[in-house]
This record gives structure tokens, C-alpha cells and sequence, in this order.
């Protein structure tokens, strides 16, 4: 696949800091490019660099091939952006937000309306569009914002955490306009904390930790990666009796390591490839009635803590206290 | 045709949240105003128009535009509503331009008062009405580029208010406004020379046949340099703080 954007040996340092340390990615045309990370990894430096928000230390920015280091203003017409906070004009209503943001890349009055009351049609925002945006929810305010980043009908969409702090519905909406938003064509550079977000949304993702890439791949490379036991779920219908279970099963089963969770759930783990016929077979036979057996995969979060070695949980309630 | 379209919608947009409020355009009307019965009151029979004129007008201008700078600069870049601008394929220049043109009409609307009040009540009689005209509006010009660098520094409005008083209260008394320079001890009389404001206010002295310092071509040959100066001055600014 083409790529649009490529960065080489990207550096960005203040004074003894260096916040992104000589990394090197490229953006394919028509994906969705994840950038995955703890605070202060590193993440919105680089989306900085990549829009002319930021001067690089050294490196080069390429876009569509063409060597844009020193002059990012060549493609701003190209790129929209939409920050990790809401930064529209709070008097302003929803309509004169989007036509105000169209008229900075030079369209028409009569076009940029027109775009605009799509945009409030496409993010169901077109009843709101006389309410000030100060007025606006916290969702209805991400959403808008989006919006306005594209106006211009921009190639490539940085989205710098689209859905920290808002509403779960909200979250859906805005996680089904990327999707569709991507499948119409749009190049999608996306910063998440949320690891279901980036693994949902993602086709391939960069782990980034003290400003360096610790790993770049697709979702299902990286979740495939990780060194992990084989792990079978198996979930009964009612209770059960779990001391004797458990010990009738480690009985028959000596090579395997059982773990009951729930009374309602049983957990193999092995080294080895697991067959689970002789545990069905077993667990039919105690008049035990299943109603679900799975094999559990490695996720991505698997794969980012194994990388990283960063708590995950932790990183979101910091994201979140933000 | 595309950065005028930016230009204009930036200026407007300025011109409908800010200038056209009605605090504002009160601002505008009382201010100037204000200080012109302040004057009134203080000299009573001995008022003068002819010195207080200059001042007036300057003052006004002064106050006005660097307030309003400190709002639609430094309020937008805290709100980060400025990165939308700065994200825009226009350039810098053009849209601070755009940023100040708005403070500038400000500024030239905020003299209107003295001006129309000192020739229709207090009979003042134009002679150079051109040197008027152009007087204030490179007295706007400067006073907002002043007013940006301001903005560009400070990082919280009231920290930006708070800066322009550093920079406005001592030039009304170092700018020739209400004192005539030649009247100011000579060991802090460079200063005078440095502050553009004089050059402004000389202008406007000449226009209504006062006593002045420097030619008129030569006044506006000097507003233009600061006005350059600090224009790109802003500009380097901008792109080292904001862009870093």
C-alpha cells in the first residue's frame, strides 16, 4: 500500500529532554494508523511535528513522497485536525463554527454552508446548529469539532484522543464516523488510550514508550506476538460444587493447570496445545451441562503490557484525571 | 483569493465576538469620553483643547486597542481556539494581520469621539486634516502591533492586562500626550525618543498647527519602522512560543 506520510529518524528535543526520540513510521494511504502510549510517551509531540505544531530536533517529514520538513503549511490544506480538547469559538454557534473553520481554507460562502449542514446531517447535530457551542454537551462539542476538522474534506484526519472524558454513546457515534469515515477514504492518525478503541478501530498500531516505537504492526501481529499459555474458558449453565470439581479434574487432568472462577466457570491453562474433548467428555459425564467453550486468544492489551511493561489501567486513570 | 477569503472571515468573526459587543463599543464611547471630562473638570476655565487633543486622541487609541488584544489574542490562544488558525494554510503573517486588523478599526473608532467632540463642540480647527487621518491610523497601527507583542508574551489575559500597563501608564507621561517633551528632565528624555506613541501624537499636533518635533514625513517614516519592527518582532515571537 502507498504510503502518505512518513517520518524518518524523527527527533524533537527541549534542551536535555528528549521528548520523540529518532523514530520512524510511515502512514498507509486508507488506514487507520494507531499511536498507543502512556502520558508524555511521546504521542502528541509527534502528531505536532506531523501538522506544523511543533519544530523538529532533526528528521524528516514526508508526505505523498514529497519532503515537507521545513514547510508543513503546504499541506495543512490536506490534513484536518482535531486536538485532544474541544477548541471551537464558544460564542459561536454550531453552523458559524463549521463555516467560520471553512472559510480559513478559502471556500465559498455558498459551499462552505452547504458542507456545513452536511457535516451537522452526517453527526446528527443539525437541530443543534443555532446553539452556541459553549451550550453544546461534552459529545455534541467532541462531535462538532470533528466536524470542523473536515470541512475541507482533508486526506488525512489526525484525531488526538477523539474520545477521552465524554459520554458512551457519544463514544459509539464517534467510533462508527471514524469507521465510515475511513471506509469513504479518509486517512485516519488516531491517538487512543483506550486499548478496545485502538484494537476495534485500528489497522496497524505503533507502540510508543519515552518517545521511542517499541513496536509497529497490525492488531493481530501484535496480539499474536505475545508469549502466552494456552488458555480454554469453559461456562456452565448452573453452579457447581467447586472443591470436588476442581479436584476430580486436577485428578484426571495432572498435566494441566485448573482454575474455577465463579463456581460457573472453569479456566485450562497449558504450555501445550489443548484438546478439549477429554475435559467435555469428562465434564458431561459429572451431569454437568455447558453452554460455552472458548479459546482464549492474547489480546492487544496482552501484547501492550508485555511490550511496554506499562500498567494499563493506571495509564487511563491518568489519562482521565487530565 | 483563497487567503482573502481567510483574511476577511477571520477579521469578521473578530469584529462579531468581540468588537461589536456592546461592552465594547460602550468602551469605545465612554473611555474617550471620560477622559475628556476628566480634563474638562480638572482645567475648568483653563482648559485648553489645543494641548489636551493629542493626548486624548492618543490615549484613547492606546487603551483601546491594546485591551482589546489582550482578549482576542491571548484569550484565543488559551482557549486554543488560536491552534485552529495557526493550523489554517494561510500564513502567519497574513493571519495575524488579520488578528490586528480588527484592533486597528477598533482603534480608529475609539478616536472618533475626542476627534468629533474637540471640532464640533470645542471648535478645534483641523488644519491638516490628511495628518489627522494618517496620524491616527498609524497611531492605531502601532499602538495594536505594541498590544500584540504584549499578548504573543503573556499567557493569561489579565497577566497581558496586567503587562500593558507596564508599557501604557508610563507613556503617558514620556510620550508628549499631556506633557510636552521638552519639559521632561533630560536624563529620562530618550526614552520619549524610543516609545513610538511620540511620533504618533507629534503627527497629531501638527495636524492642528501645534508646536511638533520632527517633520511629518519623517513621523510616519518612523511609525512605519516600529511598525515593522513590531510587527515581524510578533511574528518571531508567535513562531518561537506558540510553534516551539
Amino acid at each position: 500500500m502507498e504510503s502518505i506520510i512518513k517520518a524518518i529518524n524523527l527527533k524533537k528535543s527541549y534542551g536535555d529532554f528528549t521528548a520523540v526520540d529518532n523514530i520512524n513510521f510511515e502512514v498507509r494511504k486508507g488506514e487507520i494508523f494507531g499511536f498507543l502510549g502512556p502520558n508524555g510517551a511521546g504521542k502528541t509531540t509527534t502528531i505536532n511535528m506531523l501538522i506544523g505544531m511543533a519544530n523538529i530536533t532533526s528528521g524528516k517529514i514526508i508526505y505523498n513522497n514529497e519532503n515537507v520538513t521545513l514547510n508543513i503549511k503546504k499541506v495543512q490544506n490536506m490534513i484536518g485536525v482535531v486536538a485532544d480538547e474541544s477548541n471551537l469559538y464558544a460564542e459561536m454557534n454550531g453552523f458559524d463554527n463549521l463555516c467560520f473553520c471553512g472559510s480559513l481554507y478559502g471556500m465559498k460562502k455558498a459551499y462552505r454552508e452547504k458542507r456545513a449542514k452536511e457535516l451537522l446531517r452526517i453527526f446528527q447535530l443539525s437541530e443543534f446548529k443555532n446553539r452556541k457551542f459553549q451550550a453544546y454537551s461534552k459529545g455534541m462539542k467532541r462531535k462538532l469539532t470533528i466536524a470542523a476538522a473536515l470541512i475541507h474534506k482533508p486526506e488525512i484526519l489526525f484525531l488526538d484522543e477523539p474520545t477521552t472524558g465524554i459520554d458512551v454513546a457519544s463514544v459509539r457515534q464517534i467510533r462508527d464516523l471514524i469507521k465510515k469515515l475511513n471506509k469513504s477514504g479518509t486517512t485516519i492518525f488516531l491517538t487512543t488510550h483506550y486499548i478496545e478503541e485502538a484494537e476495534r478501530l485500528c489497522d496497524r498500531i505503533a507502540f510508543i514508550k519515552k518517545g521511542k516505537i517499541i513496536k509497529l504492526d497490525t492488531v493481530s501481529n501484535l496480539s499474536a506476538s505475545v508469549e502466552k499459555d494456552n488458555v480454554v474458558e469453559i461456562v456452565f449453565e448452573t453452579n457447581f460444587d467447586n472443591i470436588v470439581l476442581l479436584k476430580n479434574l486436577q485428578y484426571k487432568f495432572h498435566k494441566v493447570v485448573i482454575e474455577i472462577k465463579d463456581n460457573k466457570i472453569i479456566k485450562i491453562i497449558s504450555k501445550e496445545k489443548i484438546n478439549i474433548v477429554p475435559f467435555i467428555n469428562f465434564l458431561a459425564n459429572e451431569n454437568l451441562h455447558i453452554i460455552e467453550a472458548k479459546l482464549i486468544k492474547p489480546s492487544l492489551e496482552d501484547a501492550f503490557i508485555s511490550m511496554t511493561g506499562i500498567d494499563l489501567g493506571l495509564m487511563k486513570k491518568e489519562k482521565e484525571r487530565r | 483569493m483563497k487567503s482573502f477569503i481567510a483574511y476577511w472571515n477571520i477579521l469578521l468573526k473578530d469584529m462579531k465576538n468581540y468588537y461589536l459587543k456592546p461592552p465594547n463599543i460602550s468602551w469605545g464611547i465612554i473611555f474617550p469620553f471620560a477622559w475628556m471630562l476628566m480634563m474638562f473638570v480638572k482645567t475648568k476655565s483653563a482648559f485648553n483643547i489645543m494641548d489636551v487633543f493629542p493626548g486624548i486622541v492618543a490615549m484613547s487609541i492606546l487603551f483601546g486597542t491594546t485591551s482589546m488584544l489582550a482578549v482576542t489574542i491571548t484569550f484565543e490562544r488559551k482557549s486554543r481556539s488560536f491552534e485552529r488558525l495557526l493550523l489554517a494554510p494561510i500564513s502567519i503573517e497574513l493571519l495575524v494581520f488579520a488578528k490586528i486588523s480588527g484592533a486597528i478599526l477598533f482603534g480608529i473608532f475609539n478616536s472618533l469621539i475626542p476627534v468629533l467632540i474637540s471640532v464640533f463642540y470645542f471648535k478645534v480647527v483641523v488644519e491638516n486634516y490628511l495628518a489627522l487621518c494618517l496620524g491616527i491610523i498609524f497611531l492605531s497601527f502601532v499602538a495594536t502591533l505594541l498590544g500584540l507583542y504584549i499578548s504573543v508574551a503573556a499567557k493569561e489575559v489579565f497577566e497581558a492586562q496586567t503587562y500593558s500597563n507596564f508599557f501604557r501608564f508610563p507613556m503617558i507621561f514620556l510620550c508628549g500626550l499631556f506633557i510636552p517633551i521638552s519639559s521632561i528632565p533630560l536624563i529620562i528624555r530618550p526614552l520619549s525618543y524610543i516609545l513610538p506613541i511620540t511620533y504618533g501624537v507629534d503627527i497629531l499636533r501638527f495636524s492642528i498647527g501645534e508646536s511638533h518635533i520632527l517633520a511629518f514625513g519623517f513621523n510616519l517614516l518612523l511609525l512605519l519602522f516600529f511598525c515593522s519592527f513590531l510587527f515581524f518582532l510578533s511574528i518571531t515571537n508567535i513562531k518561537r512560543k506558540w510553534i516551539v
